[in-house]
């Protein structure tokens, strides 16, 4: 089967590229470095199958970072390479394509982002560009689709002139003279979008934008979720769902050993979709009216500002701040991403250059960063003892952040390289490729998170029944309650934690805790150790010797942090 | 002629350039070189951050944003 290689600068569009020719969907945003790891899959090449590779970006084959060194890997292996180009900025773009023709590899190149070329002032001769490279030429629209049907046409025409070896010096000159023979710029004013671009990365105007994005994102999460608890799902729920509950318990007994895991507690002989935490009780609400709408809301919000190209900036922005932590801007993506579930967030460290970065922000990911489905059971539960509890549990999480990056920074050996990044254009969101992003996320949490859900609700109350967890509470009773000032019970709470956050801090709600125990309990359960999924993740990206040095500090803060909370609320 | 050598922190926002030397190791010449940043290149400053924040320039179209330390190592001969 032949292969076919997607290669070319970061931010150029392969990722859309891939999911034309092959349907197979592939997150695609407006920044450098979305593509972390490669991507198969398979297209029709005349009456065969070919497996197409989506290769995260290069600049260049001289390799300047581990995603390049990656690249290079996957050339050897490749027999066609399709050369994604940026149609915008040939004088770069190029440099990567004459390296391609150098090494004799068939090639074919698509000159995508076409239409922006027009609206920028820029005239491309494509006929002498092919000329000049020997090879087919195609300019494509990858988020339209345009001019995908002639590129795969052209694949089977790609070509290798077996261009001379030349020096680095050599190559940028000849990319000089190619880009004044094909292309003509034409003089035209600055567009909004521009001058916006311009301001994003100013000092007081930056500051003023990132603030007001901030806040348009947060208060467009609370309102999209809020809005689809509130009229859809808790509707849904109560009219709906606990009637038939209701009819089903005195069916099962009324209580006993499968009650108990399917149904769960009668509160006042009633359903508590959030206290009764049987399979069918908490084990759907949970998931379906608490954390859903938030994935929903958070991701949309996120892709909004992924794909108008925003999040560079706050990079830009954040730079001097992050670099007391002992990190530089750009870590601010994978934070960010963070908040939606760790697990991506601590993969996509590998945008960051080096190892002892990736240490610092996956372990800052891992204990300061609450992900989607925890934040959602936070505002939830904790929320209705009042606002400021909300805001005490989120300003300590953010303080053992500064706190502690600022203490890694300190300690971890070896320095932080320098932000040196590519700042994409502002562009309004393609819609198809944002809600194909927002849709393969939210089915991710539906295929991924609801299984371990539902498992973990059957485990505590099975453990509950047979009084297994009152032993491990007595056992665990001194730190729990000494230190923390939480009930003993508290302690299955953490333990149920390493398997899902969100059913945790569910198994907050029986235990009547006063609000300053609510704060305590989930600020431990945000910090204390990571669920399994983002373990298993760190443990694989950054070895085991980093995973026991995380977790310890993991356990070290929580208790700390813990502690002090208790002696303050 | 001894002139007094320009670098990227010492141009006024807006103004341009060319791009005379990179005065790295390889590896930082590699990666600024990667982004389009050669000796020759047309260049602008679009903007500097407080405190020793990162630089954004414009080159062939394309903004960047290089950290302090290395826009202190980038020489140019501005307009």
């Amino acid at each position: 089967m032949a292969s076919i290689l997607l290669m070319g600068n970061p931010n150029v569009g392969k990722s859309a590229v891939f999911s034309r020719l092959t349907g197979v969907k592939a997150f695609v945003s407006n920044y450098p470095g979305t593509t972390i790891s490669y991507t198969r899959g398979q297209m029709r090449l005349g009456g065969d199958t070919a497996e197409v590779i989506d290769v995260p970006g290069t600049y260049t084959l001289e390799p300047t970072s581990k995603a390049e060194e990656i690249a290079l890997e996957m050339l050897e292996g490749g027999d066609i390479v399709v050369n994604v180009v940026n149609a915008t900025n040939l004088e770069r773009n190029l440099y990567l394509t004459l390296q391609l023709l150098e090494r004799g590899i068939p090639v074919v190149v698509a000159l995508n982002i076409w239409d922006d070329t027009e609206h920028l002032g820029i005239d491309i001769d494509v006929d002498k560009l092919r000329q000049r490279l020997g090879v087919p030429i195609i300019p494509t629209v990858a988020v339209t689709g345009q001019g995908i049907k002639e590129l795969v046409e052209a694949i089977p025409r790609a070509a290798s002139p077996h261009l001379p070896t030349i020096n680095s010096s050599q190559r940028w000159a000849k990319v000089g003279k190619i880009v004044e023979e094909v292309q003509r710029i034409h003089h035209r004013h600055h567009t909004w979008r521009e001058r916006l671009a311009d301001a994003s990365v100013r000092p007081i105007t930056g500051g003023i934008i990132a603030v007001l994005v901030l806040a348009a994102a947060l208060v467009l999460v609370r309102f999209i979720s809020e809005g689809l608890i509130n009229y859809a799902l808790d509707p849904l729920f109560n009219n709906f769902w606990a009637p038939v509950l209701l009819k089903l318990s005195p069916l099962m007994g009324g209580e006993g050993f499968l009650h108990n895991i399917v149904i769960g507690q009668l509160v006042g002989g009633e359903i508590n979709f959030v206290e009764s935490f049987g399979l069918l009780t908490s084990g759907l609400y949970v998931p379906f009216a608490m954390v859903l709408p938030y994935i929903i809301s958070f991701y949309f919000v996120l892709g909004l500002m992924e794909d108008t190209g925003y999040l560079p900036r706050l990079a830009v922005l954040m730079d001097t701040v992050m670099h007391r932590l002992g990190l530089h801007g750009y870590a601010i993506i994978p934070t960010l991403l963070g908040l939606g579930c760790n697990v991506p967030a601590v993969l996509s460290t590998r945008i960051l250059e080096s190892k002892r970065e990736r240490f610092i922000t996956s372990t800052l990911i891992s204990i300061a960063v609450p992900c989607a489905a925890l934040q959602a059971m936070i505002i939830g539960l904790v929320g209705e003892q009042g606002i400021q509890y909300v805001i005490m549990v989120y300003g300590t999480l953010f303080l053992v952040w500064i706190i502690l990056g600022f203490i890694l920074n300190r300690t971890v050996r070896g320095f932080s390289p320098e932000l040196l990044i590519e700042i994409p254009p502002y562009r309004l969101p393609p819609w198809r490729t944002l809600f194909q992003k927002l849709w393969m996320r939210t089915y991710g949490f539906l295929v991924e998170a609801i299984p371990i859900i539902l498992g973990a609700v059957a485990v505590i109350n099975i453990l509950y029944y047979f009084g297994v967890s009152d032993a491990v509470a007595n056992f665990t009773a001194p730190v729990i309650t000494g230190m923390l000032g939480l009930p003993k019970e508290a302690v299955s709470v953490i333990a149920i934690g390493f398997l899902r956050k969100d059913v945790a801090l569910g198994m907050l709600a029986p235990l009547a805790l006063t609000s300053g125990q609510l704060v305590v309990g989930s600020v431990v359960l945000a910090m204390f150790f990571p669920c399994i999924a983002t373990f298993v993740v760190f443990l694989r990206e950054l070895g085991v010797l980093n995973m026991l040095k995380a977790a310890g500090i993991m356990l070290a803060s929580a208790l700390i942090v813990g502690g002090i909370l208790n002696l303050i609320l | 002629m001894e002139k007094k050598l320009t670098t990227l922190l010492q141009m006024a926002k807006g103004q341009r350039g060319t791009v005379l030397q990179l005065k790295g190791g390889r590896g930082l010449v590699n990666r600024l070189n990667a982004l389009g940043i050669i000796p020759g290149k047309k260049i602008t400053k679009v903007s500097a951050m407080l405190m020793r924040g990162p630089v954004t320039v414009e080159v062939d179209r394309i903004q960047i944003a290089i950290g302090f330390g290395m826009a202190r190592k980038i020489f140019v001969n501005p307009e």
